[in-house]
C-alpha cells in the first residue's frame, strides 16, 4: 500500500504547495508504514520530478501525454483513480486549490471515498481511527473530523506542514493510464495569465494594498517593495470592486484565501471579511495612517504612518540588508 | 432550459463564531443567516439567464426548516420553485448525493452553486455532483453565457483566467463577477409566498466522516508597534525575530 500524492506542475516543475503535499503524504505514509508515490501529469522536466524525493517520495508516476498538460480536472481524476488502484492507495493527498479541490472531489466520487478539504495539520492515527483538523468558517474556527471511509482523499492547506527537504531523489516511472474522450469535451478558447508569475496561493510573502492607497496610479511603491521581497501582490475587496486592481488579486472571505509566511497590509483597515482571507498567515504586518484601524488587533507588527513615505524606505532597507 | 441553483444557509459574513455543548455544536444564538454569498451570485446569473434565454429556475437547499426564509428570499429574487431536502447537511459527500439524486430525478441542463459554502469552505460539492452525474464540472466560474446547448464560460485559474466552451449539461461553481447580487422587490416578495416549496426526505448515505469537535484559533499576541520614524527596523525584526525574510 502506498500513500498517493497528486502534484500540480507549473512551468515543468512541481509547485511549492504540491511539495508540501508530498511532505505531508510522506509523513502520513510513515505513520501507516506505507510507501510514498507521486502522480505527475503532462509535460514536465524529469529531473525536476525526481526532486519529489527531497520531500520524501520514493516513486513518481509520470504520464507525459501532452493532452494532460492543460489543466483538466476530469481527466486528472480519471488518471488519479487508476494510479490509486495500481498502487493500492487508501490515502490520497493533494494541495488545496481550485484544481486540487476539483480533482479531489471527482476522484472521491469515483472511489466512494470521503474528501476532506482545508486540512491544517498532520492526522492523528490510532487504533484504526483517522482524525484530521481542518479550517472552517473561513479560518475563524477549526473542526476535528474522524474520517471513516476506507479510502480517504485529503486536500491540505498551505503551511499544513513545514517540509525539511533532503538530497534524496525519487525514481521517475512512465505511467500510461487510459484516457476517455468524454473527459475532453471542453474547448479552451483563451487563457489570460497575469504578467507576474508569482501566484498568491503559492507565495511566501504577500504585499497587499487597500483603499488607503488612494488610487491605482499609486501602486508603484507597493510593487517595488514586493519586488525587493520577492513577494506577490494582493488587494482588498473595495480595491478590486473599484477596478484599481484585477479581480484575481482580491484577498478575503469572498476572494482568495492566503496563508503566506508574511503578509504586509498597506492601507487596509481590516474588515472581518478581509481578515478571514489572511488569518492563516504566519506573520502579519499592518501599515496604516489610522491608529484605530482594526487590522492592528490581528497584526504582529504595526506602523502608524503615511504609506507613501514608509514603503520606499522599507524597500531601501530590504535592498540594503542583502 | 432547466436550471437548478443549489443554495446554502450560512451565518452572515460578519458573524462571530462560537460553539456550545463542549465544543461539539455551533452556537446559533444571535447569528443571522443568509444565502451563501457565492450561491447568491449563481442565483442572480440563473435569473438573468431566465430573462435572456428563457428558462425555469429551481432552487435546492439541503438543510433544516430554519433555512426556509432564505429559500423564500431566493424565490422572491426570481426562482420559480424550490426543493428542500429535509436533513442536516453533515458533510460534502452527503450533500452531493442529495443534489445528484434530485438532479437525476428531474434532469437539469445547468446546475449552479457557489464555488464553496461560507461555513465549511470545502469547495468540493460541484465536483462530487458532476462526477456522480457523469457530467463535467467547472469552478470558480466568473462569466457564463449560454448559446443553444453550449456554455461559454470564464473561470479563474492560478494567477489568471481561462475561457472555455463546453456542452450542456454542466455543474458550475460560481463567484463574482458572474452577476450582480439581486435584491428582491415587493412584487417578488409577494409572489414568493405562493411559489411551491417542496420538502422531501433525504436518500440514505453511508457515513463518511464524523465531526468530533470544534476549536477556535489561539488568540493573537500583542501587536508590536514600530514608530514611523524607525520604519526600517521592521525589516530587521522580520529577519531576526520572526525569521521570515
Amino acid at each position: 500500500m502506498s500513500v498517493l500524492i497528486f502534484v500540480e506542475i507549473d512551468n515543468g516543475t512541481i509547485k511549492k504547495t504540491s511539495q508540501e503535499a508530498i511532505a505531508y503524504g510522506a509523513q502520513v505514509a510513515q505513520m501507516l508504514n506505507a510507501s510514498t508515490t507521486v502522480l505527475a501529469l503532462g509535460q514536465a522536466d524529469e529531473a525536476a520530478l525526481a526532486t519529489a524525493g527531497n520531500f520524501g517520495a520514493t516513486k513518481v508516476l509520470h504520464d507525459a501525454n501532452d493532452k494532460l498538460t492543460q489543466e483538466n480536472s476530469l481527466a486528472y481524476a480519471h488518471v488519479l483513480v487508476q494510479a490509486a488502484q495500481q498502487e493500492g492507495s487508501k490515502v490520497i493527498v493533494l494541495a488545496k486549490s481550485g484544481l486540487g479541490d476539483a480533482v479531489a472531489a471527482r476522484a472521491a466520487a469515483k472511489l466512494q471515498a470521503s474528501v476532506v478539504s482545508n486540512i491544517t495539520d498532520l492526522p492523528e492515527i490510532s487504533e484504526g481511527t483517522f482524525k484530521v483538523k481542518r479550517s472552517i468558517y473561513t479560518g475563524k474556527a477549526f473542526a476535528t473530523v474522524e474520517v471513516q471511509s476506507e479510502i480517504k482523499v485529503l486536500a491540505i492547506r498551505k503551511n499544513a506542514i513545514e517540509p525539511e527537504p533532503t538530497d534524496e531523489l525519487a525514481t521517475v516511472e512512465p505511467f500510461s493510464p487510459s484516457l476517455r474522450d468524454s473527459d475532453f469535451v471542453a474547448t479552451i478558447t483563451q487563457v489570460e495569465k497575469a504578467s507576474s508569475n508569482l501566484s498568491l496561493t503559492d507565495a511566501d510573502i504577500i504585499v497587499s494594498g487597500g483603499r488607503g492607497m488612494k488610487g491605482p496610479e499609486n501602486w508603484g511603491p507597493l510593487e517595488e517593495l514586493a519586488k525587493a521581497l520577492g513577494a506577490a501582490t494582493g488587494c482588498s475587496k473595495p480595491v478590486s470592486d473599484l477596478d484599481w486592481r484585477p479581480h484575481h488579486e482580491h484577498i478575503g472571505q469572498t476572494g482568495i484565501k492566503v496563508a503566506p509566511n508574511l503578509y504586509i497590509a498597506c492601507g487596509i483597515s481590516g474588515a472581518i471579511q478581509h481578515l478571514a482571507g489572511v488569518n492563516g498567515s504566519k506573520y502579519i504586518v499592518v501599515i496604516n495612517k489610522d491608529p484605530e484601524a482594526p487590522f492592528f488587533k490581528a497584526a504582529d507588527y504595526g506602523i502608524v504612518g503615511d504609506i507613501f513615505e514608509i514603503l520606499p524606505r522599507l524597500t531601501k532597507a530590504v535592498e540594503a540588508s542583502r | 432550459m432547466k436550471i437548478l441553483v443549489c443554495i446554502t444557509n450560512v451565518p452572515d459574513t460578519t458573524a462571530k463564531i462560537t460553539f456550545t455543548d463542549n465544543n461539539t455544536k455551533f452556537n446559533k444564538a444571535g447569528i443571522s443567516y443568509i444565502i451563501g454569498p457565492y450561491d447568491d451570485y449563481a442565483l442572480a446569473r440563473a435569473v438573468e439567464l431566465k430573462e435572456s434565454n428563457g428558462a425555469t429556475v429551481t432552487v435546492l437547499n439541503v438543510g433544516e426548516a430554519d433555512g426556509d426564509p432564505q429559500i423564500r428570499k431566493a424565490l422572491a429574487i426570481g426562482a420559480d420553485d424550490a426543493i428542500r431536502v429535509n436533513a442536516e447537511p453533515t458533510d460534502s459527500y452527503f450533500v452531493a448525493v442529495q443534489i445528484a439524486h434530485i438532479a437525476k430525478e428531474n434532469g437539469y441542463d445547468l446546475i449552479l452553486m457557489g464555488r464553496e459554502s461560507l461555513d465549511f469552505n470545502s469547495g468540493v460539492v460541484h465536483g462530487l455532483v458532476g462526477e456522480m452525474l457523469g457530467i463535467p464540472s467547472y469552478s470558480p466560474v466568473m462569466k457564463l453565457d449560454i448559446d443553444g446547448t453550449t456554455a461559454k464560460l470564464a473561470r479563474e485559474i492560478d494567477g489568471g483566467k481561462e475561457y472555455l466552451e463546453a456542452p450542456l449539461p454542466l455543474v458550475l461553481g460560481c463567484q463574482e463577477p458572474i452577476a450582480e447580487w439581486k435584491i428582491p422587490n415587493m412584487r417578488g416578495i409577494m409572489t414568493a409566498r405562493t411559489k411551491p416549496l417542496n420538502v422531501v426526505e433525504p436518500v440514505e448515505v453511508a457515513s463518511m466522516t464524523n465531526l468530533e469537535s470544534y476549536s477556535l484559533p489561539a488568540p493573537k499576541g500583542e501587536c508590536k508597534m514600530i514608530p514611523a520614524e524607525e520604519a526600517e527596523s521592521l525589516i530587521t525584526l522580520l529577519r531576526k525575530e520572526a525569521r521570515v525574510l
